[in-house]
């Protein structure tokens, strides 16, 4: 009786992610029919190009909130690591691009270490911790800076290649996220410690019961998170060419909606890579593909908070329903 | 003999927490391919044994030899290493991740270079496993959709994946049901023929008797006795566990039973129970009893509002009222006492009056200003009455036992006026002085002229406390009964009628005919 | 185990007076902090000691402190509301934009409360009727709801050309003592009393501990919640009116952050996050703090970034601070 009721569970959830495929395919349609430049390879690639990031740091952030936890902090890291790397290619012009993001990479993790130790170590609320991170690091940002901007003029074009130039005729940011997807499909699949991180979420007082390393875990997803967001940072800056105090305000909201569109439950232990493709690209679409049909983008806010608001409350109703269903076949 | 005669051997062993000493100079001992029973009331020390032979805790004093070789377990990984695991009673699995991961978390299987996870060989020998133990569920199912009795055989199968020479079962029949259980016993019979020495422990005394080749019980932390199960009967085991003889537990009045308060007609919650219907007259104690699982409590959570009914009426003396929450349920006057009383009944951190009065907070407040000294007197008449122990109502409430946490939630329904009272399970957890004490108090609910439903899966206790009986199964009524009038087994037969399994039935009329000196001993 | 040897002595109703208990509260700390920041301020400056500073300087930072209170009530409830900071950005839009459009000031007025009352009462509904919903994943979405909205309504402009009577609020003076000021008294007394002094309040801190048990205890617990995020709507709608006053217009990205700061406020204040825990003097004299310390930071020449990153801090260190006396606390025995 009760294995009916949750392996309808489980037809639930790839309903889901079928559900959120076929939204995608309507929405990409209707734009198409409002503007015929929509599918355009052009469009498309930029499209991806601007998704890149979100995309790297949807990753991360899935770790997370596998964990049960939640990272506030990663504008503020995104607007560091890309202004500290900004400010540094700006004084040595020679410097290479790999080692660029090397530096911003390693500040990201810095930041991410110090969530972790908070988290894991004491036992600090994520949103707590991270809350008074995110005004740390954002804080940190104008402090280094004195306020002033790192502008196009002062970057080596080697730099800004980092997001203009291509590779295997892909833009580098597009290489580098699905870079980043194969690594994460691999590590989250196939390594013990990628599943012992669904371990932790899906049951933490198990887990630490049968001697899995619960707080060195925690630990690693928000030390990976930071990392991932040190990367976001400078190719956010290389992208844009500008490091700015305000860089990124905002986007973890972003970050998190992505993610929870994608499928990934905030309460932890579910959340697939395959989600999270998804549900990036929905989020890209919703983010680039409006103005192509005259949506204000002062719109982009609402709309976004408004598709996560209606996107969890739709799978908590067909669960639901699910549930009465199964119930009602259950025999008394 | 040789020492190594046993697999596991322990030597007064003690134990202290700050303020309780949990163990004292406890010992037992575990045959090779032997199930060995281990009994006590709650509070007798038994958690804090196995947190021992799982390495959760060290102990103060007191020496664990494995095959005679000294040990000292540091981390629960020591444990395991030397082929201990442990079956807990809630079930301790990974809900979101399959069957095979479940059994293999925390040493999966590895291969190449890159040492990536083994799938394939994980689930073939994840699936032998299963096969091994008769399971009829694939290696690949997600452990969450699971019910309780696989996810426990999933348990088991982890702990033969580590090699385990000694398992502990703690408490794992206490959410199964009868068919479940029987699908246990035979895997745990399974278990004792590949040689595997298994630690069980369980209140069914019915368990014992099926399982273990020895019992030993704990009681109040000290070792009380150790006997081959054949040796021993029910009546010396209880009191061995209780300390004392448990006839004059049951102070069973005579009491004027008054005219119907609450009638249940046809009351139906889809998934859960049909057709549920019953009578509760003014001072009348009526059992509400069946195995777990059978919908008791479910159906008292409908009568009180938790989980409101989707069909029938619940009439309330000749009123039919409408309960959709248990605020309803206690305006129209009825109250209950929830089944966990920690989760359900109080507010842990909170003091005993704070507690007492959180149901009445309206009757000591003018739009909604509280008048405290009001409430203060109010709390403290009620402890008083139920002459709860501590030193002030400002006590707080995690700081006192069992059975004056269940007193303190008696006090709570008392602050409410309330014709009807729901007692679900009102003795679980509960030590035998407090039990006795609280049974005295049912008592003088009922001359009181309170209604009452005491839903109770312990034979003794309904048919030592009340007037009648309705046994529920698998979500229906199968048998009114009249207390004076019946016996354990025809309880007992209602409860558990197995229509399809012939063998199951068999073996239920085997523990069904060991019974009876159980109900005289509670005489 | 002991106690039923023990003798029968009556269960007592009188309340024992701990001298050790009275000085074991985290409000001495607060106190101490307090008189260190001001301490330093007037090593800073010597003109800051005067009692012009306790009355007027506090109208400079006391726009937020009208969502501390709601704020942790919302904590104590075991739960976060992040979208406080967007409720006073859309009401405070909703009243400009009303107000511009030929509303009588007073009726925009009455909008602004009844907008970021509507807001909370979304907030408090949700939160109540989706249970398998965490709260953060729905104030997180309404925040960027709210503040979407507002960027719809207003884009990038800045609405203001309030009539001149309405300054009075942000900047007016009673007796010689700023609007602001009183108003912060009087819900800071209303919400101290509503805590300790109600049964509303009771509850609050019960299902803070135990919602469960204050369902089976007959508590209306969806309602309790609803009633709570509804009030922090309502008050966040509050300060909107008041930090409109203040600054004469607003903008759609008015109070971003206010969330961090007021969250920061109340965890100082001593309010544990995992809830039912918490006195109103705590959150008062984390206000105080916070807002010297940020003037004092003023006085010493150093700009807001800093002070960022002294709130940031301000917030982890208390936590962790927090942490430690309940560990302390734990190891002693208990009766």
């Amino acid at each position: 009786m009760n294995t009916g009721l949750k392996k309808r569970f489980g037809n639930a959830e790839r309903l889901r992610e079928l559900g959120l495929l076929l939204f995608i395919l309507v929405l990409g349609a209707a734009i198409q029919l409002r503007n015929p430049a929509f599918l355009r390879v052009s469009n498309l690639m930029s499209l991806f190009t601007n998704t890149s990031i979100l995309a790297i740091l949807a990753v991360g952030m899935m770790m997370v909130l596998l964990t049960r936890g939640i990272d506030l902090s990663i504008g503020a890291t995104i607007a560091f690591s890309g202004m500290v790397t900004a400010m540094t290619v700006a004084r040595f012009p020679q410097m290479h691009p790999a080692l660029a993001i090397a530096q911003g990479t390693a500040i990201g993790t810095v930041v991410g270490m110090v969530i972790g130790v908070l988290v894991a170590k004491f036992d600090v609320l994520p949103i707590i911790a991270t809350l008074g991170m995110m005004n740390i690091v954002r804080g940190m940002t104008f402090v280094v800076s004195g306020g002033r901007w790192v502008s196009s003029y002062q970057m080596p074009n080697s730099f800004k290649a980092i997001a203009t130039g291509r590779t295997f005729g892909l833009n580098n940011l597009i290489v580098i996220a699905i870079a980043v997807y194969i690594v994460a499909f691999y590590f989250m699949n196939h390594t013990r410690t990628g599943r012992r991180i669904y371990a932790v979420g899906s049951n933490p007082s198990a887990a630490e019961v049968s001697g899995i390393p619960r707080r060195r875990l925690i630990f690693l997803v928000y030390t990976i998170m930071g990392g991932l967001a040190g990367l976001a940072g400078v190719l956010w800056v290389a992208r844009f060419a500008s490091a700015q105090g305000d860089t990124a305000m905002g986007y973890e909201l972003q970050v998190i909606a992505a993610c929870i569109l994608g499928g990934v439950s905030i309460l932890g232990g579910v959340g697939k890579i395959s989600g999270l493709i998804l549900g990036t690209v929905l989020f890209g679409i919703l983010a680039n593909a409006l103005p192509l049909v005259d949506v204000s983008p002062f719109w982009q806010l609402g709309i976004q908070g408004a598709t996560v608001l209606v996107a969890v409350m739709a799978n908590a109703m067909v669960l639901r329903n699910t549930e009465r269903s199964a119930l009602r076949r259950r025999a008394v | 003999m040789s020492e190594s005669q046993y697999i596991l051997e322990m030597r007064d062993i003690t134990k202290t927490f700050p303020g309780v000493r949990a163990l004292d100079g406890v010992r037992f001992d575990l045959k090779p391919g032997e199930i060995h029973g281990l009994m006590g009331e709650n509070g007798a020390g038994k958690s804090t044994f196995i947190k021992i032979i799982t390495g959760v805790h060290s102990p103060d004093a007191g020496e664990l030899l494995i095959n005679g070789q000294p040990m000292e377990f540091k981390r629960p990984l020591d444990a395991q290493k030397v082929g201990v695991a442990a079956i807990y009673q809630h079930v301790t699995c990974y809900p979101d991740l399959n069957v095979a991961e479940n059994i293999f978390m925390g040493h999966e299987k590895v291969t190449g270079p890159t040492r990536r996870i083994d799938w394939k060989s994980m689930h073939a020998e994840a699936q032998a496993l299963l096969n091994q133990l008769d399971a009829n569920f694939s290696s690949t199912e997600r452990m969450g959709a699971l019910s309780v009795a696989r996810q426990q055989i999933v348990e088991i199968a982890k702990a033969l994946s580590f090699n385990a020479r000694i398992v502990i079962m703690d408490e794992p029949t206490a959410a199964l049901t009868q068919h479940e259980s029987e699908e246990l016993y035979r895997i745990t019979d399974g278990l004792r023929e590949k040689g595997v020495a298994v630690i069980f422990i369980s209140h069914r005394l019915e368990d014992i008797r099926r399982l273990a080749d020895r019992v030993t019980v704990f009681r109040d932390g000290k070792y009380i006795g150790c006997w081959p199960v054949e040796e021993i009967t029910q009546d010396k085991l209880i009191v061995a566990m209780v300390g004392r003889e448990i006839s004059q537990m049951f102070p069973k009045r005579v009491i004027n039973i008054g005219d119907e308060v609450l009638r249940v007609e046809n009351l139906s919650r889809v998934g859960f129970f049909r057709d549920v219907s019953f009578d509760l007259r003014k001072g009348e104690i009526l059992a509400l009893t069946g195995l777990v699982g059978a919908g008791r409590t479910e159906v008292c959570e409908a009568i009180y509002g938790v989980e409101p009914s989707d069909g029938g009426r619940i009439v309330l003396e000749g009123k039919e009222v409408r309960v959709g929450n248990p605020l309803d349920a206690l305006r129209v006057g009825i109250g209950c006492l929830p089944e966990d009383r920690q989760k359900q009944g109080l507010v842990l951190p909170w003091e005993i009056g704070k507690n007492i009065t959180l149901p009445s907070l309206r009757t000591f407040s003018r739009f909604t200003w509280l008048n405290e000294q009001q409430e203060h007197e109010a709390a403290g008449r009620l402890a008083q009455k139920l002459s709860v122990k501590a030193r002030s109502i400002f006590t707080k409430v995690f700081a006192l036992s069992g059975g004056n946490q269940q007193k303190v939630v008696v006090a709570k329904i008392l602050s409410r006026s309330l014709k009807v009272i729901i007692l679900d399970e009102p003795t679980k957890g509960v030590d035998v002085g407090a039990k006795a004490a609280i049974y005295e108090i049912i008592g003088d609910l009922a001359e009181q002229g309170y209604g009452i439903i005491l839903v109770s899966s312990e034979m003794p206790e309904v048919l030592g406390m009340s007037d009648r009986i309705v046994v529920m199964k698998e979500g229906r009524v199968t048998a009114r009964l009249v207390t004076s009038e019946t016996t354990q087994e025809e309880i007992l037969n209602a409860a558990m009628v197995v229509e399809t399994e012939q063998a199951a039935a068999q073996a239920e009329l085997q523990v069904v005919g060991d019974a009876p000196s159980e109900t005289e001993g509670a005489r | 185990m002991e106690d039923t040897k023990a003798p029968e002595i009556a269960i007592s109703a009188q309340r024992q007076w701990s001298w050790k208990e009275f000085f074991f509260q985290w409000e001495w700390l607060l106190v101490v902090v307090l008189l260190m920041v001001i301490g330093v301020n007037t090593w800073l400056s010597p003109f800051f000691l005067s009692l012009d500073t306790f009355i007027r300087t506090p109208a400079t930072f006391l726009d937020k402190s009208f969502i501390v209170f709601p704020m942790m009530m919302v904590i104590i409830l075991g739960k976060i509301d992040v979208s406080v900071g967007s409720t006073v950005a859309l009401s405070a839009v909703v009243m400009a934009t009303s107000y511009n459009a030929g509303v009588p000031m007073p009726v925009a007025m009455l909008i602004c409360l009844l907008v970021g009352t509507t807001c909370g009462a979304i907030n408090g509904v949700l939160i109540a009727k989706f249970k398998e919903l965490s709260f953060v994943i729905v104030t997180i979405s309404t925040m960027m709801i709210y503040r979407g909205i507002a960027f719809i309504i207003l884009e990038n402009r800045a609405s203001g050309g309030f009539p001149g009577w309405y300054a009075f609020l942000g900047w007016g003076e009673v007796a010689g003592i700023p609007v602001m000021m009183l108003a912060f008294i009087a819900v800071a007394v209303i919400y101290g009393l509503l805590l300790h002094r109600t049964s509303f309040g009771r509850v609050v801190f019960g299902m803070g501990n135990n919602a469960t048990a204050c369902r089976y205890s007959g508590v209306d617990t969806d309602r309790v919640t609803m009633t709570v995020f509804t009030l922090a709507g309502l008050m966040a709608a509050i300060t909107a009116l008041f930090l409109t006053s203040r600054m004469g217009s607003t903008r759609p990205n008015v109070a971003m952050g206010y969330e961090l700061e007021v969250i920061a406020m109340v965890v100082l204040g001593g309010v544990s996050t995992n809830g039912g825990m918490g006195r109103i003097a705590g959150p008062i004299l984390a206000i105080f703090i916070v807002g010297f310390l940020s003037f004092g930071m003023g006085l010493a020449n150093l700009q807001a970034p800093v002070v960022l990153v002294v709130i940031g801090l301000l917030l982890i260190v208390s936590v962790l601070a927090l942490r430690v006396r309940f560990t302390v606390k734990k190891k002693k025995p208990v009766v």
